[in-house]
């Protein structure tokens, strides 16, 4: 199982300059692909369009040699940077745990989330609380593959030590695919077992 | 004495205003037909205990005329905006989620009613309906929809750009079951507020549009009724014909609105501080 970009284009609209251009990544089941580069090289847009958020202009997204599917559970998840947008600031994080169906207690429970937060709306926790509850959101059960887009960047060290620890074991248990977009060469050469530098 | 907040006053004003609605409703059903009948021997009295509305030129106690009349402009009232409020979610929703021409189409129908003054419309609408009560409510709530219908077309635009909405949709969840469980929790606030906030507007232009002759029949004792009647005995002094009946409707007008302004500013506390 591969996902895979093949000569992707890509810019917001036509009077922009292309983003992302004659761009191909391929990434197997079970590996680890670090995203590498500075501000503005369209790290982000890569990552939401591997995971399906945008459309490329030209080119294409394969999972298998099959576009992604459009409706059910999308096997590419894509964790945001930012998690206090990716959560409905009027629901309980008790409901948005609900939304991905069955969860796992011991992701959790590893994550650290403790059990009084569930009764809590998101404006009652900070930014690294919140994320545990992206990250537990985005291994349901049918996801293959992972995406984090910089999900580390506003946590402080114990809480990434914390939240990559969670995610490494899981992928690795269930096989998944692990893309993470990140500024942080160190990091990247700790998690992954591939980087590719948007630079070059 | 303490200052009450402003969600306590709500909550004060809101219990008040039921009662009164609830009052009204009654007396308009309980009060029989011999209590508003003409009494020549009793006509054009002055306020006083026993009429404390005073009567008109055809000796009918004004306080129960009125009290009648209200009872049949909170009914108008009530269904014309409820019926305006749904037209207003469906057609935003509609609009927002629907494809580009149909958000033109209803953006322009949207610009043409509000175009035309509302009174204008209401009178032509329920004029070609046959007057009455049909026509006063279906004349008032196909007018009134329009600026709420905007309101929650834009609400529903910026909620689609949520991320929080592209999320659910990867986690497999369908349109419907986003609309139902994350949207319509943002949307039904605003849909209350401009509910409530229509009221005032539907009861003015039902008094209105029976003031000029074109909404309920003149033997109903509504409040524009009365007031186009007494507007022949203004100049021999019977100025109480006009004046009470008119200022409790104004009464109950202010009421609802003060209700609908503050749960206005609960639900976006941005606009309180203007």
């Amino acid at each position: 199982m591969a996902l895979e970009a093949k000569n992707i284009y890509f810019r917001y609209n036509r009077k922009q300059a292309w983003i992302l251009q004659d761009r191909s990544i391929k990434i197997e089941k079970s590996q680890r692909l670090a995203i590498f580069a500075p501000s503005g090289y369209g790290k982000t847009t890569l990552a939401m369009l591997l995971a399906g958020y945008l459309k490329p202009i030209k080119g294409e997204i394969l999972l298998n040699n099959m576009p992604l599917p459009r409706k059910g559970i999308c096997p590419v998840q894509l964790i945001y940077q930012h998690p206090e947008m990716a959560i409905n600031p009027r629901w309980k994080l008790k409901r948005v745990l609900d939304e991905c169906g069955t969860y796992n207690a011991d992701i959790i429970d590893t994550l650290g989330i403790e059990p009084a937060w569930l009764d809590r709306f998101p404006a009652e926790l900070s930014g690294g609380e919140l994320q545990r509850f992206c990250v537990a959101r985005a291994l349901i059960s049918g996801a293959d593959f992972l995406i984090c887009d910089e999900i580390s960047t506003m946590l402080d060290v114990i809480t990434q030590a914390q939240i990559w620890n969670v995610i490494l074991r899981e992928t690795e248990r269930r096989n998944m695919g692990v893309i993470v977009v990140t500024h942080n060469r160190y990091l990247a050469d700790k998690i992954a077992n591939q980087t590719l530098d948007l630079t070059v | 004495m303490k200052k009450l907040n402003r969600r306590k006053k709500v909550i004060i004003w809101t219990v008040f205003l039921v009662l009164v609605f609830l009052c009204l409703y009654a007396c308009g059903i309980l009060i029989p037909e011999d209590v508003i009948a003409s009494d020549f021997l009793d006509a054009k009295h002055m306020p006083s205990w026993k009429h404390p509305f005073g009567t008109d030129a055809l000796g009918r106690d004004l306080f129960f005329r009125t009290l009648k009349g209200l009872s049949i402009s909170i009914t108008i009232g009530m269904i014309a905006s409820a019926i305006s409020a749904v037209i207003a979610i469906l057609v935003g929703i509609s609009v927002a989620v629907g494809s580009k021409p149909l958000d033109s189409l209803i953006n322009w129908l949207i610009d043409l009613v509000m175009g035309i003054p509302h009174t204008i419309l209401i009178l032509l609408i329920s004029f070609a309906l046959g007057r009455g009560l049909k026509g006063l409510i279906i004349g008032i709530a196909s007018t009134h929809w329009c600026s709420l219908a905007r309101v929650i077309r834009g609400e529903v635009l910026q909620l689609r750009s949520q991320p929080y909405i592209a999320i659910s949709r990867k986690l497999g969840k369908s349109s419907r079951w986003i609309l139902v469980h994350h949207m319509l929790p943002h949307l039904l606030p605003q849909f209350f507020v401009g509910l409530i906030l229509m009221f005032p507007h539907a009861i003015l232009h039902e008094a209105a549009i029976s003031f000029l002759g074109f909404g309920l029949p003149p033997e109903q004792s509504a409040i524009g009724i009365i007031l186009s009647e007494s507007m022949r005995y203004l100049s021999t002094g019977m100025w109480w014909t006009a004046v009470l009946p008119g200022l409790t409707l104004v009464c109950i007008v202010l009421l609802v609105d003060k209700i609908g302004e503050h749960l206005r500013k609960l639900i976006d506390p941005y606009s309180a501080q203007e």
